[in-house]
């Protein structure tokens, strides 16, 4: 028991450095143009696709934050995606408050929950803190199905959102836009912002410092960094910004119910940032893609087998691209740059 | 208006009635929505092959194969079906996709058999929204049959709230002076006949002693059964999935307690169920049934059991005999089948809604005799008997006559 | 006083199926440093196998016997096809690799052998030990066989080569490798290892549980708890974090009013994050010093 040893501080995560954690200018544009253009050419359905991709994209980035700056692990993501999904659908079902304020509440909610989550998880790490998230992620669609509860979850049974039109200035200005639609900009439009605020977060004072306790906790401690701050402060941060991407999710599937949030989600969350590659913001759309259709080209293959076929695509997909997209997108910097040479 | 005006106008009007005239003639026997052709008829449906209930993917698997022998047979009315299942991982984010892609991409004709009451509630008002049919689904909650508030949507099996409201009567008559402990799975099929329960117990609701829940993560149920026999209960009322069910049944003999046992329905089975928990330990359970159970030997030379057989052996060798869900997926589509048949040339939704809502003393090759489907204008729910049966032998006992379970009464 | 003893005894009963799993989940945790999370799912495979030999008419011995070299050989396969590949990844692409691992067996399995419960002999029978209906032979004989599992581990880990050898694989590799121990074949047989004791916990678990594809699911969450409350390093811990856990869940279940009952796993949970909380490596975990 007293037997001490060394071990070697090996992050878990590869460090990642700062300017790689965005997408340079052009590349965003391009991104973004396709993001506002696609949605006018396809039908209402892959609207709601896209809409759902984009939500999955905000909590993978949550996830992102998280693992890939600070250096913490978590499987409990599924519990503040559902907490702020809840907020919402309490707030707008029982209290009558219009969908778009319902996220800034959600989310401060969610950041409050994943701060004060984060307190006991600071003397917690690695596979501890992975097994206390993953308890977190268990224990949360058993106190929705609290009794005590019940009047305002809606019990097992959950709860039924409207779906918000959209704003009347629209059509009075000659513009008819489908429900779909004008979610699909509104979540755009608020993915858009939670991304400039990450990129903007992770390049300031304090995302340095999240990097630096990443990259080597007591030597970072040892400049000065305030590591226990810093470390609950990526909780947070990271659990609000799940929580706004569970209170978009609510208004979009119109229904929160326990069993919508169950581990599975955190566990596809969790494969979204793998996939996407860790620390690199722009992945956690493709991250999030994965999540959505590969499930889908599963089942397409085989109904029997969808969730073997599930897993050799993942393994396909981690042993060509250990790093995630990441890893892609490097390949094609490193190509485009070779062909600007020639 | 001028003279020249009033003659287009006329003229037009008149090629419209024409025309109108025209088309309710020659196509007055056939009418189509989207979904529906000469040729073919679309049916969709989502069902969880993958995650945590894909122990249920079988009810889906069990529709296409009966699907693919009526189209061997020459389809409905000269229509081949074309069934187009997706799995929506029992997640309700995923099933508000797989539907909206089933209505708007692959336009079926009406969605069928949806499993789960999570799912099914997700896409409930958009179907309706919509006006699709959400036929038959594949859960037993009260709310899917309400014809004033969703009149798109119709459940199939007995809701969940009867069944615990026939066994408060029958606990009533048995053991006036009983004292019941529940135990119950947390979900909406355990919270659904809990209530059924109460309410069928009325006044005398003080009967229940102990209440219990399990969640479905739990490996093992011991603590709770040494609980409820604690409560000094001499009822205990079991409403469990089938390996809790066997959990429990095993469990109860083991410690030696000899309450009277009533069993849910979902829990059940006598190859799933019973037997792993030993036939020994099983004597005496009541339960509630509507179905047939595949391996019971009692229904060796039934009719109906021996269509089913065949089918089996012929188009879905790939099922387990003793389990229940795959005759649930039979019978469910045996009667979205009889609905077109109703149809006939007239495939509009609101026709298939019609049907499905003009069933009448229908009884699919899997029902216990005496159990008939009806439905009407004003009642969503086409199973609402349920035999009492208690286990004997090798096999369950079916007693008493059908009993109708209507909610509303 | 009696219901405290019973439900004592339940948990002692339970905590047998949490003890023994959580031996594996150490001994994974020996040779790779890490939780598999496909680890239920490859028990719950080996028992199908058992399942499937006996259905063929071999006596249960021989099914068992058959079955531990199965899982010996499959654990090995598995590391040298899909895990080595990765040694270089990050760990959480390891990770993802076990989520895989997880959906490929649990699928196959479900389309082998179906959904239905299967029951599955115990060596042990199963009437009333001592004369206590709530305690089983077979119950007491996993007992029985967990505490062997331990006395075996601690001796392997302590006084053999391999074991010292595969110890110093898993905590320090590079000088591991100096000292010409080979750590790339201690990874694979630590796989071997784990899954054979994995499979000696799905056989002892399913006669208690019955035996279907998802049998494990809750069953490992206890076994991390488990080992996680005892500490990660430590088999003796593993087996006493079993049976606190289990005793300590009922105990919630029955005695805390109102949510108890419901919320039996979370506080269950709750308890063992805060034992991490003040003991960071689990009761009886070693101290691990970080340095720069």
């Amino acid at each position: 028991m007293s037997t001490v040893q060394d071990v070697s501080t090996a992050p878990v995560v590869a460090a990642v450095p700062k300017k790689a954690m965005a997408l340079g200018p052009l590349a965003s544009l391009i991104i973004l143009a396709l993001l506002i253009v696609t949605p006018l050419f396809v039908k209402n359905f892959i609207i709601f696709q896209m809409t759902m991709w984009l939500i999955y994209a905000i909590a993978v980035l949550a996830l992102n934050i998280l693992t890939g700056a600070s250096g913490q692990f978590s499987l409990g993501q599924s519990a503040f995606y559902a907490l702020g999904a809840y907020t919402s659908a309490i707030l707008m079902e029982h209290v009558g408050v219009n969908y778009a304020l319902t996220l800034p509440v959600a989310g401060l909610v969610c950041f409050i929950a994943g701060f004060l989550f984060g307190l006991p998880a600071l003397r917690l790490s690695g596979i501890y803190l992975a097994l206390a998230t993953f308890a977190l992620a268990v224990a949360m669609p058993q106190l929705l199905k609290l009794g005590v509860f019940e009047h305002w979850t809606g019990g097992v049974q959950g709860l039924v959102v409207t779906k918000p039109d959209a704003p009347e200035i629209l059509a009075s200005l000659g513009l008819k836009v489908s429900q779909d639609m004008w979610l699909y900009f509104f979540t755009l439009a608020v993915t858009i912002l939670i991304y400039i605020f990450s990129v903007n977060l992770l390049k300031s004072r304090s995302g340095r410092a999240m990097m630096a306790i990443r990259d080597n906790e007591i030597a970072a401690s040892a400049m000065g960094v305030d590591v226990s701050l810093y470390k609950t402060l990526a909780f947070g941060v990271s659990a609000g910004i799940t929580g706004v991407a569970g209170g978009l999710g609510a208004i979009a599937v119109q229904f929160v119910a326990p069993d919508g949030y169950t581990i599975q989600l955190a566990i596809a969350l969790f494969l979204g940032v793998v996939v996407g590659g860790v620390g690199w913001l722009p992945g956690s759309l493709a991250g999030a893609a994965f999540i959505v259709f590969v499930p889908n080209i599963a089942e397409h293959i085989s109904k029997g087998l969808s969730g073997a076929v599930f897993g050799v695509i993942l393994i396909i997909i981690i042993f060509l691209l250990p790093n995630g997209a990441r890893q892609l997108a490097y390949l094609a910097q490193g190509l485009i740059g070779k062909l600007r040479k020639h | 208006m001028n003279c020249r005006n009033f003659l287009r106008t006329a003229a037009l009007s008149s090629a419209a009635f024409a025309f109108l005239a025209f088309s309710t003639s020659a196509n007055a026997q056939k009418k189509y929505d989207t979904g529906a052709s000469d040729t073919e008829i679309k049916i969709g449906n989502i069902i969880p092959y993958s995650g945590p209930a894909s122990a249920y993917g079988i009810i889906g698997k069990m529709e296409e194969a009966y699907f693919k022998m009526i189209n061997d047979q020459g389809g409905i009315n000269g229509r081949k079906i074309t069934f187009v299942s997706y799995d929506d991982a029992y997640s309700p984010a995923k099933a508000v996709e797989q539907t909206r892609k089933l209505v708007e991409s692959d336009e079926v004709l009406f969605v069928f058999g949806p499993l789960g009451t999570p799912s099914n509630t997700a896409i409930l008002k958009y179907l309706n929204a919509k006006k699709v049919p959400q036929l038959f689904v594949a859960t037993g909650a009260t709310k899917f049959g309400e014809y004033k508030t969703s009149p798109w949507t119709m459940g199939w099996q007995p809701a969940y709230q009867s069944e615990g409201r026939i066994f408060a009567q029958y606990a009533m008559t048995e053991k006036p002076n009983g004292k019941i402990a529940v135990f119950y799975q947390n979900d909406d099929l355990g919270k659904d006949m809990l209530k059924g329960l109460k309410d069928g117990l009325g006044e005398k609701a003080s009967m229940i002693v102990a209440e219990d829940s399990y969640e479905v993560s739990e490996p093992t149920i011991d603590s709770h059964i040494v609980k409820m026999k604690a409560s000094g209960a001499d009822i205990f009322v079991s409403i469990s999935t089938p390996k809790f069910a066997a959990q429990a049944i095993k469990k109860v003999a083991e410690i030696g307690w000899k309450p009277m046992f009533f069993q849910s329905n979902v829990g059940s089975s006598v190859g799933a169920v019973m037997r792993p928990a030993g036939i020994d330990n099983a004597q005496g359970v009541l339960s509630l049934a509507y179905a047939k159970d595949a391996i019971d030997p009692q229904w060796k030379d039934d009719e109906g059991m021996k269509k089913y057989l065949d089918f089996l052996a012929k188009y879905a060798p790939f099922a387990n005999p003793a389990e229940s869900s795959a005759a649930y997926g039979y019978g469910q589509a045996q009667t979205v089948v009889q609905v077109l048949k109703q149809a006939g040339d007239d495939l509009t939704r609101a026709n298939i809604m019609k049907q499905a809502a003009s069933l009448k003393d229908f009884a699919p090759d899997t029902l216990l005799p005496g159990v008939k489907i009806n439905t009407s204008a004003t009642d969503f729910y086409p199973i609402e008997q349920l035999r009492m049966m208690r286990f004997t032998g090798e096999k369950w006992d079916v007693f008493g006559p059908p009993i109708d379970s209507k909610l509303g009464g | 006083m009696e219901l405290f003893t019973n439900q004592v005894l339940a948990g002692i009963a339970t905590g047998a199926i949490y003890a023994c799993m959580a031996l594996a989940v150490v001994m994974i945790y020996q040779a790779i440093d890490h939780l598999n999370f496909a680890q239920g799912e490859m028990a719950m495979f080996s028992t199908f196998i058992a399942w499937q030999l006996m259905q063929w008419g071999i006596p249960y011995w021989g099914a068992f016997a058959l079955t531990l070299i199965f899982s010996f050989v499959g654990g090995i396969v598995i590391e040298r096809a899909l895990f080595k590949p990765l040694a270089k990844a990050p760990v959480l692409t390891h990770v993802a690799g076990f989520i895989a691992l997880f959906a490929i067996i649990n699928s196959v399995a479900g389309l082998t052998w179906d959904f239905t419960i299967k029951q599955f002999p115990s060596p042990f029978g199963s009437s009333p030990f001592l004369g206590s209906q709530l305690i089983s032979t077979h119950q007491a004989g996993m007992i029985g066989v967990t505490l062997i599992l331990l006395v075996l581990l601690f001796i392997f880990f302590r006084y053999t080569r391999v074991g010292l050898a595969m110890r110093a694989a898993a905590t320090l590799p590079e000088s591991a490798r100096l000292v010409g121990i080979n750590t790339s074949w201690m990874i694979a047989l630590g796989w071997g290892m784990a899954a054979a004791i994995g499979s000696i916990a799905g056989m002892l678990i399913a006669p208690v549980v019955f035996l279907e594809p998802n049998m494990m699911g809750g069953v490992l969450i206890y076994g991390f708890a488990a080992a996680v409350v005892g500490g990660l390093t430590s088999p003796l811990g593993a087996v006493i974090g079993g049976f606190l856990v289990g005793v300590f869940e009922n105990l919630v279940g029955t005695y805390i009013p109102g949510v108890g009952n419901e919320l039996k796993l979370p506080i269950a949970l709750a308890l063992i994050i805060t034992v991490l909380v003040v003991k960071p490596n689990g009761l009886f975990g070693r101290t691990i010093v970080k340095r720069v």
